[in-house]
């Protein structure tokens, strides 16, 4: 009797209810001591020292970036497949609100979420990779550099970052019981997804030409006009695959957020997803053979790298195309988000090969670019960060449901 | 008659345009020659005559106040250094190399590398903080104060120039042959490299007279020279030039770079932005309106249906 009479008398304070998910700071702790949270407190130890070791004692030390491999993984895995493959939001945004496929509506939340920490996590990535991180705001405030593709880059991933700020805002405005903002905030998801749209085609194509201005350095099979068309399409990929693989993932494992959780509509869904990847990669795929028609290049396919472009565009491309193809005809939900992971993996090789492994071909195997440990360990911390920070919010805000006090987003 | 018209019309068009953006004919002669700095200075590096003394290494370190500086006498004695391929560092602007010389064993190549002053550099449009400036006397001259240390500049370099100083935690600068802007600028001085030169290996001077004289010497002396001013045309053309008595892949150089200048190939992405801004919020909104419209519509049908149903 006393338990219960406990319970029902235990009021919690805003700060108990909001961080806390209603629990005392007791039990709260106490329900945070799991194998996850341990995992992840094992990862952070380590991480934590090398992010300071990386600030304190500079590059030189804590990277095997040489002056032939001035960019490593922080820009080749952490920034360009973070962005890639942050695009479902984008992606999720347009066909929602602008193709008004209702049905997709649920996944808008989770996707812009999902959306806006990967781009904040690549940009907090990159920030260690920049020699002076603290001069991060000079293209913006001090100095215009309007030749330059990454000018446009840096432009446009700061204000998509505000973009995906602004459309996710409604549900913090929901969490914090603001219902004035909310409104206003609800006013202007359409206009920022238009403007998404446009910033998302310029970025994720200008991510891509960076590498315009080093035909000497990239592998001819990798270089080509077309780079801005190939990176805009295969984060298109990456978009989609990720939201199949994000919302597999967080209907599992917030499965008790979601009342009335329909497990059909989300296979259905699914299904329809995993229909627009294979039909864009079919797509890409043409597109990447015209690239190859047109820069002449079929000659490299028969030599070391040719093989491995083949790897890449065949295996991670063709055959998943047509796998997901047969997958969704015969409504093989399973199929479908077991290739959806192929697919996020082919998209992020094939950024390393722009990056990394394409790139400086022409130089010997001894300057060559291998990552430090140090930079796996920091990339792997900023992720791990970025899962923690997706987990904290996807407790506490109505991402994965609807709130029951307000009007779900109508278009 | 026609004259007149003629005139008239420049009358016209000249006082709105010229007034506005300057002459005409001075645009389309941009476009068409790209004439850039027409009076900028050049280097012409004569690589049969270098004896790999390495003074200009020196030179340049000194000049420069770059750390690691040691005698001249150590430079002259250590032959080691040769027997690796050296590229420019952070505390090194320019570099030697020994090549072999494939008609002469008994007398290597010997090689000077620096920036080579890009007539239009990738360095300079890679910036995003315009951090480069090509000046008009043909320095690439590089500004730490806006450096943000992206390193996109060296990724973007044809010639491998720039370095970075990695083992600075707080304050990295990109690093590279400055062409002694300082000096090149005042009247009669050259670049220290240059100056330092016993057996004048370079030339300083106007790049147009260095071009006119480079191909004055290769006619002069046929069997001496293979027939490419390294430079004249490459990426766009360089203020830097070589001329070379063996083929420039054998020294060193890479011979696949091409003519176009590399600002050029990233120049018809950046003209899409302004479009992409523009078409997309038309299109966007053309389909959102098609939308609306298509679901107004197919209620409209659903309450006539019902309409009926409850008149019946």
């Amino acid at each position: 009797m006393d338990a219960t009479a406990a319970t029902a008398e235990f009021k919690p304070t805003w700060v108990q209810d909001k961080l806390f998910l209603g629990m005392t700071f007791k039990d709260y702790f106490r329900s945070n001591l799991t194998p996850f949270n341990a995992v992840v407190t094992a990862i952070l130890a380590v991480g934590i020292p090398v992010i300071l070791y990386r600030l304190i004692y500079g590059l030189g030390p804590s990277t095997n970036l040489s002056n032939n491999n001035p960019w490593g993984i922080w820009i080749g895995f952490d920034m360009l497949c973070g962005v890639a493959l942050a695009a479902g939001g984008f992606v999720i945004g347009t066909a929602v609100h602008l193709l008004g496929m209702k049905e997709y509506g649920f996944l808008f939340r989770p996707a812009v979420l999902t959306g806006f920490l990967g781009y904040l996590f690549a940009i907090i990535a990159l920030t260690f990779d920049l020699g002076r991180y603290y001069r991060i705001p000079y293209p913006m405030v001090v100095s215009w550099g309007v030749n330059s593709v990454l000018f446009l880059v840096a432009w446009h991933v700061a204000l998509y970052l505000s973009c995906q700020f602004v459309e996710w805002c409604p549900a913090i405005w929901e969490w914090l019981n603001l219902t004035k903002l909310r409104r206003i905030f609800m006013k202007t998801t359409l206009a920022a997804t238009i403007f998404g749209v446009c910033l998302s085609m310029l970025h994720q194509s200008a991510l891509g030409s960076i590498f315009l201005l080093m035909p000497e350095k990239l592998h001819p099979l990798w270089y080509s006009e077309y780079i801005p068309l190939f990176f805009f399409m295969s984060a298109i990929v990456g978009g989609l695959a990720m939201t199949i693989i994000e919302s597999m993932a967080s209907h599992r494992i917030f499965a008790h957020q979601v009342k009335n959780h329909d497990p059909g509509q989300l296979d259905r869904v699914t299904l329809g997803l995993g229909k627009a990847t294979s039909v864009t990669l079919f797509a890409y795929f043409f597109m990447k053979v015209v690239g190859l028609a047109h820069g002449h290049t079929w000659v490299y396919l028969d030599t070391g790298y040719g093989y491995w472009y083949l790897v890449e565009v065949i295996g991670f491309v063709l055959v998943p195309a047509f796998a997901l193809m047969y997958a969704v005809q015969n409504r093989l939900v399973r199929m479908v988000r077991g290739w959806a992971i192929v697919v996020a993996l082919g998209i992020i090789l094939n950024r390393l090969n722009h990056s990394i492994i394409a790139f400086n071909w022409h130089l010997p195997w001894a300057d060559r670019y291998v990552p430090h440990w140090m930079e796996v360990v920091l990339t792997i911390t900023v992720i791990t960060i970025g899962i923690l920070t997706f987990q904290w919010i996807m407790n506490r805000m109505p991402i994965l449901y609807e709130h029951p006090d307000y009007e779900p987003e109508r278009h | 008659m026609r004259a007149d018209r003629r005139d008239f019309l420049k009358l016209l068009v000249g006082t709105g345009i010229i007034t506005a953006f300057g002459s005409v004919e001075q645009a389309e002669a941009d476009i068409a020659n790209l004439p850039g700095y027409p009076n900028q200075f050049g280097v012409l590096v004569d690589t049969t005559v270098c004896i790999g003394c390495r003074r200009c290494e020196w030179a340049c370190k000194q000049w420069n106040k770059l750390p690691n500086r040691k005698d001249l006498s150590e430079y002259e004695k250590d032959q080691s250094v040769f027997r690796t391929i050296r590229r420019t560092q952070a505390d090194t602007y320019t570099v030697v190399n020994r090549f072999e010389n494939p008609r002469d064993p008994s007398k290597p190549i010997y090689v000077k590398k620096q920036c080579m002053h890009c007539y239009e550099p990738g360095c300079a449009s890679s910036c995003f903080v315009k951090a480069f400036t090509k000046q008009s006397v043909g320095a690439v001259t590089y500004d730490a104060s806006l450096c943000v240390g992206c390193r996109y500049c060296m990724a973007a370099c044809p010639f491998d120039i720039p370095a970075y100083q990695y083992d600075d935690p707080f304050t990295p600068e990109v690093t590279k042959c400055t062409f002694c802007f300082d000096r090149i600028s005042k009247e009669g001085c050259v670049p220290a490299c240059v100056g330092i030169c016993p057996v004048e290996a370079m030339t300083f001077g106007r790049r147009t007279d260095l071009i006119d004289l480079a191909h004055k010497k290769i006619r002069d002396n046929p069997d001496r020279y293979v027939n490419h001013v390294y430079g004249e045309n490459e990426v766009g053309g360089t203020s830097w030039m070589y001329l070379s008595a063996v083929p420039f892949n054998r020294i060193g150089f890479r011979t696949d770079l091409g003519t176009v200048p590399i600002p050029t190939l990233g120049k018809p992405f950046l003209s899409l932005v302004a479009p992409v801004f523009i078409t997309i919020p038309a299109l966007a909104m053309g389909f959102y309106s098609f939308k609306k419209r298509r679901d107004k519509l197919a209620e409209e049908e659903i309450r006539k249906i019902l309409e009926k149903k409850e008149g019946k």
